[in-house]
C-alpha cells in the first residue's frame, strides 16, 4: 500500500479576474461564443490580451465535436499548456488546482480556465439521452426523467434516513432566491416565498419546481497566475489555501449519502490551516437542496444527518451569519451546463477580492467552494473543493 | 394495488390512433447480453472469474470494478434485493414516458451486491424485499422491474408491468392455420388466458379436418378464411381483419420426413417454402405494417407476431432435412421482421419447438411436444413477455447446446449415425 504524501502548498500562485456571462434560458449562439464572451470578459478585467494567456483549460458539454483543441484555434489562442475537464459540476476547483500547478511550476504563467454551454431549444433532452454509457444502459431507460428522476431517488432515502422534510429543503431555495435577486445576471427575476415553494409543480417524488435547476446558456471564467504578476500589475487576486478532489468514492454505499469530500476532508482542512468555522462564506453546488445538504455534512458544517436543523438555525442570505451561494446559485441564476461547476468558484474569487458588488458579503475574507458532478448512473461521480483567501 | 384492467369498447373510428412512441434504445455492445437474457426472461449479470475476486457487477462492464480483470462471465443470479428508495416521474423528456406518467421507479440494493434502478410493479413499496424480473421494453431492449415477493392478485394487470408482455388477456389473436393439429388446443388456452376473441384461420375449407367441429365449439371463436400459401387470401384477410389483429400467431406449417437424396423431386422442399418460408413472408406483408400502426392503442393495442418454429431451425436434422431448410429460412426471415418491426414496439416471439406429438412424427421415439405443452408454454411466453422460448426437452437440449457451440452441435447432428 502506498501512502499519499503531504501535500505542497500553492506559494506564488494567485487565482484572479473572475467573470460570468449573463444567463440566457434558449440561446441560439454556440457554445463556443458563450466561452468566448466569459473569456474576454475575464482577460480585459485583467488589463491583459489573449496574447498573454499561455496556458487554457475549459469545461464544456457542447462544444461537439469540438474539444479544447478546436478552441486554440477557434479563438486564436496560442497557449503552451492545455486542459479539458469533463467533470461538469465539479470542474471548477478541479481546473483551478490543475492550472495553479502549472503555474507554480513554470509550465505556463496565466492559465485561463473557462466554462460554459449554450442551450438550444432540444439540447438538454438530447444531452440526457446520451450523458454516458451507463446512464444509457441502465438509467434513462427507466422513466426517463434525467437528473431530477436520480436526485429524487436520493432525496427520498435522505429525507427518511434523516426524518427531513421538504420545507427543510425549501429554506435553502427560497434563500438562494433572495441572493439571486441581488444579481443581475441571474434568470430568475422574482421572490420565491415558501408557500410557492412548497406548491411547485410535481417534478418526480419528492422533487417539485423550485428544486430543479433550469437549464440555461452562459459562462464563467478565471484566470490563475504568479502572485508577483498580479501585484505588479495591481489585479485584485486571491490565495488558494487548499483545494481536494475526488471520484467514484463510496462506490460501496448502496444508495448516495455521502460524497467524496468525506474522504479528503481532513486534507482540505488540514493543508489550510484552519477548520470550517473559519470560513466567512460557502458556495455549494445546488443542482438539487438534498446535494446541499450532502455538502455541507461531509465539509464538517455539521454532523451526518444534522445539516436540516443547521439551516433552520441560520440566515443563508448574502447579509445573514451563514452566507451560501451569494449570487443564487444554479437553483436561481441557472445551470448553465459546465459552467454549473464554475459559478459558485467564481463568486468566491469575487467575494474574498471585494468585488462582488451587489452581492458582497461584508467582510469576506475566506470562501469554500465545492463542486460535484456527472451523474453517471445512479450518482454524483465527482467531488472537488476549494478554499481562498482573498489579499487584501 | 394494483388498477383492475378493463376491457376496452369498440374502437371509435372517429378517433386517430396514436401513433408509437418507444423508450430509448440506445445500449453498449456489453449491455445487449442483458437483452438476450432478458429475451429468455432469465436474470443475469456479470461476475468476475477472477478466483479471489468474484465480485457482480452493474450496469454492464468491460472490465471488473473490483479487480479490473476482464473476465467477466454473465451468469444467472439471484434476482431478490430490497426496495430502498423509490420516486415517481411526473414529467419526461421522452414522449414514450411523458404519454405514460405517472412512472415509478425505483433502487433495488440487491442481496448480491449491487444496487440497480428499476421500474416497480404497483403493489411494491419501499423498504420491501422484491423480486427483479429482467425482460424487454418496447424499445426490445432490457429492462428490470421489481415485483413483490409474492404474487399480488391481478398482478398482470399493472401497467408498467403490460407494457413488458405481450398479455393475452382483453387481446384479439389470428392463429394462422386451423389444420395445424395444435389450432384447437391454442385457442383454448389463449381464451382461458382472457383473449378477447380468437380468428383462426381456414384453408379449404370445403375440406374436412378432424378438430373442425371441437374448434367450432369454442366460444370466442371465430374460422375465418386463409391459405397462407395464397397471396390474394392473405391480403383480402388482412383487408377484413387486419385492423383488429393483436397478436398474430403463424403456425402455418408444412412437414415431411426426409431430405435430399431421399426424395426424388423438389416437390415437398417448395411446399416446405410455400407454406413455412413464404407464407410467413405473405403474413407480414399484409398484416405487419397494420399492426405496426397500432402499437400504441390502448388495451388492446397490437402486441406480438408469433412464429411458431422448429428447434431444428437452429441446426438441421437431417431426417427431416428439407423441412429443417425451410424453417432455418423462416428463422432468418424472422429475425428481419424483428429489425423490420422495432420501430412499433411490436414484438417477434419465435416459440423453437422439439419434434411434434402428430402424425408425420409417428415412427419418432419420445419425448415429443403435445399440442396442450405447446400452447401452455406458448401463453406463458406471451403473458412473461418473453421474445423465444423453447419448447419440449429436446428444443431444450439443443438451445443449450447451440448457445454452447453450434459447430460442435453441427457434428452431433451430420454424424454418419444421424440418419
Amino acid at each position: 500500500m502506498i501512502k499519499p504524501r503531504k501535500r505542497m502548498g500553492y506559494d506564488g500562485v494567485v487565482v484572479a479576474a473572475p467573470a460570468s456571462t449573463p444567463y440566457e434560458r434558449y440561446s441560439t449562439e454556440t457554445a463556443h461564443w458563450w466561452i468566448a464572451k466569459a473569456l474576454r470578459q475575464s482577460i480585459k478585467s485583467a488589463g491583459l490580451t489573449p496574447r498573454d494567456i499561455d496556458g487554457f483549460s475549459v469545461a464544456s458539454f457542447s462544444l461537439f465535436p469540438d474539444t479544447a483543441v478546436g478552441l486554440t484555434q477557434h479563438l486564436g489562442l496560442v497557449p503552451r499548456w492545455l486542459d479539458h475537464i469533463p467533470q461538469g459540476g465539479a470542474s471548477g476547483p478541479s481546473a483551478l488546482r490543475r492550472a495553479a500547478r502549472a503555474v507554480q511550476c513554470g509550465d505556463a504563467s496565466v492559465v485561463a480556465c473557462v466554462a460554459g454551454d449554450t442551450n438550444h431549444v432540444d439540447s438538454f433532452r438530447r444531452m440526457l439521452s446520451s450523458f454516458s454509457r451507463f446512464a444509457q444502459d441502465a438509467s434513462y431507460s427507466y422513466g426517463a426523467g434525467g437528473p431530477n428522476a436520480c436526485f429524487a431517488l436520493l432525496t427520498d432515502y435522505y429525507m427518511r434516513e434523516f426524518g427531513v422534510g421538504r420545507e427543510d429543503f425549501g429554506r435553502i431555495c427560497v434563500s438562494q432566491r433572495d441572493n439571486a435577486l441581488r444579481n443581475e445576471n441571474a434568470v430568475m427575476k422574482k421572490p420565491l416565498t415558501m408557500e410557492a415553494y412548497l406548491t411547485g409543480r410535481e417534478i418526480s417524488d419528492p422533487i417539485t419546481l423550485f428544486d430543479c435547476v433550469m437549464p440555461v446558456a452562459g459562462a464563467e471564467a478565471f484566470l490563475v497566475m504568479r502572485e508577483e504578476d498580479a501585484v505588479a500589475s495591481g489585479i485584485p487576486h486571491a490565495h488558494i489555501s487548499a483545494t481536494i478532489e475526488r471520484h467514484n468514492a463510496f462506490a460501496e454505499d448502496p444508495i448516495q449519502m455521502r460524497g467524496g469530500w468525506e474522504m479528503d476532508i481532513d486534507e482540505l482542512y488540514g493543508m489550510a490551516g484552519h477548520g470550517p468555522e473559519s470560513v466567512d462564506l460557502l458556495q455549494t453546488y445546488d443542482d438539487y437542496p438534498v446535494i446541499v445538504m450532502m455538502q455541507l455534512e461531509d465539509l464538517g458544517f455539521c454532523a451526518k444527518g444534522d445539516a436540516a436543523r443547521f439551516i433552520a438555525d441560520k440566515d443563508l442570505t448574502v447579509s445573514g451569519d451563514f452566507p451560501h451561494n451569494t449570487s443564487g446559485g444554479q437553483l436561481s441564476a441557472g445551470q448553465a451546463g459546465a459552467a454549473g461547476g464554475f459559478i459558485g468558484l467564481v463568486e468566491a474569487i469575487r467575494q474574498v477580492t471585494g468585488t462582488a458588488g451587489a452581492t458582497q458579503v461584508e467582510n469576506a475574507k475566506r470562501a469554500l467552494a465545492s463542486g460535484f458532478g456527472v451523474i453517471n448512473y445512479d450518482r454524483g461521480v465527482c467531488t472537488s473543493a476549494a478554499i481562498l483567501e482573498g489579499a487584501r | 394495488m394494483v388498477t383492475r384492467l378493463q376491457k376496452p369498447p369498440k374502437k371509435n373510428p372517429q378517433v386517430r390512433t396514436r401513433v408509437p412512441t418507444l423508450p430509448s434504445h440506445y445500449r453498449s455492445r456489453s449491455a445487449l447480453f442483458m437483452a438476450a437474457a432478458a429475451a429468455e426472461g432469465r436474470f443475469m449479470l456479470q461476475v468476475c472469474a477472477e478466483p479471489d475476486c468474484g465480485s457482480v457487477q452493474y450496469p454492464a462492464r468491460d472490465a471488473c470494478s473490483c479487480c479490473l480483470s476482464d473476465r467477466l462471465v454473465w451468469q444467472d443470479v439471484s434476482a431478490r434485493g430490497k426496495l430502498i428508495a423509490t420516486s415517481t416521474v411526473r414529467t419526461s423528456t421522452n414522449t414514450y414516458f411523458r404519454e405514460r406518467t405517472p412512472w415509478r421507479l425505483g433502487t433495488v440494493h440487491l442481496e448480491i451486491g449491487p444496487s440497480v434502478m428499476c421500474h416497480l410493479h404497483s403493489e411494491v413499496v419501499v423498504g420491501s424485499e422484491v423480486q427483479l424480473i429482467n425482460r424487454l421494453d418496447k424499445s426490445g431492449q432490457s429492462v428490470l422491474l421489481a415485483l413483490p415477493m409474492e404474487k399480488a392478485q391481478l398482478q398482470e394487470d399493472d401497467m408498467q408491468l403490460r407494457e413488458l408482455t405481450c398479455d393475452p388477456k382483453f387481446r384479439r389473436i389470428l392463429i394462422t392455420d386451423a389444420r395445424n393439429p395444435n389450432a384447437y388446443a391454442l385457442a383454448k388456452s389463449l381464451l382461458e388466458a382472457g383473449a378477447s376473441a380468437v380468428f383462426v384461420g381456414e384453408a379449404e375449407s370445403w375440406r374436412p379436418y378432424p378438430d373442425r367441429a371441437k374448434l367450432e365449439s369454442l366460444q370466442g371463436v371465430e374460422l375465418v378464411s386463409l391459405d397462407v400459401t395464397d397471396t390474394s387470401s392473405v391480403q383480402e384477410l388482412a383487408g377484413e381483419f387486419g385492423g383488429k389483429v393483436d397478436i398474430l400467431i403463424n403456425n402455418a406449417r408444412f412437414v415431411r420426413p426426409g431430405g435430399i437424396q431421399g426424395r426424388g423431386d423438389v416437390g415437398f422442399a417448395m411446399d416446405e417454402m410455400q407454406v413455412n418460408y413464404f407464407g410467413m413472408m405473405r403474413l407480414a406483408q399484409a398484416f405487419a405494417p397494420a399492426m405496426a400502426g397500432r402499437s400504441a392503442d390502448g388495451v388492446n393495442s397490437a402486441v406480438a407476431w408469433v412464429n411458431v418454429l422448429s428447434v431444428y431451425s437452429l441446426v438441421s436434422n437431417p431426417g427431416f432435412g428439407s423441412f429443417s431448410a425451410s424453417n432455418a429460412a423462416a428463422h432468418s426471415l424472422s429475425q428481419c421482421l424483428r429489425a423490420e418491426m422495432a420501430s412499433s414496439g411490436v414484438r417477434v416471439v419465435n416459440v423453437y419447438c422439439g419434434p411434434t406429438e402428430d402424425e408425420w412424427h409417428q415412427p419418432l421415439p419420445p419425448p415429443k411436444v403435445p399440442a396442450g405443452a405447446l400452447a401452455r408454454e406458448l401463453v406463458k411466453a406471451l403473458q412473461a413477455g418473453l421474445e423465444d422460448m423453447y419448447v419440449g426437452d429436446i428444443a431444450k437440449d439443443i438451445r443449450r447446446k447451440f448457445m454452447e457451440s453450434p459447430k460442435v452441435l453441427e457434428k452431433e447432428m451430420t454424424s454418419l449415425e444421424a440418419l
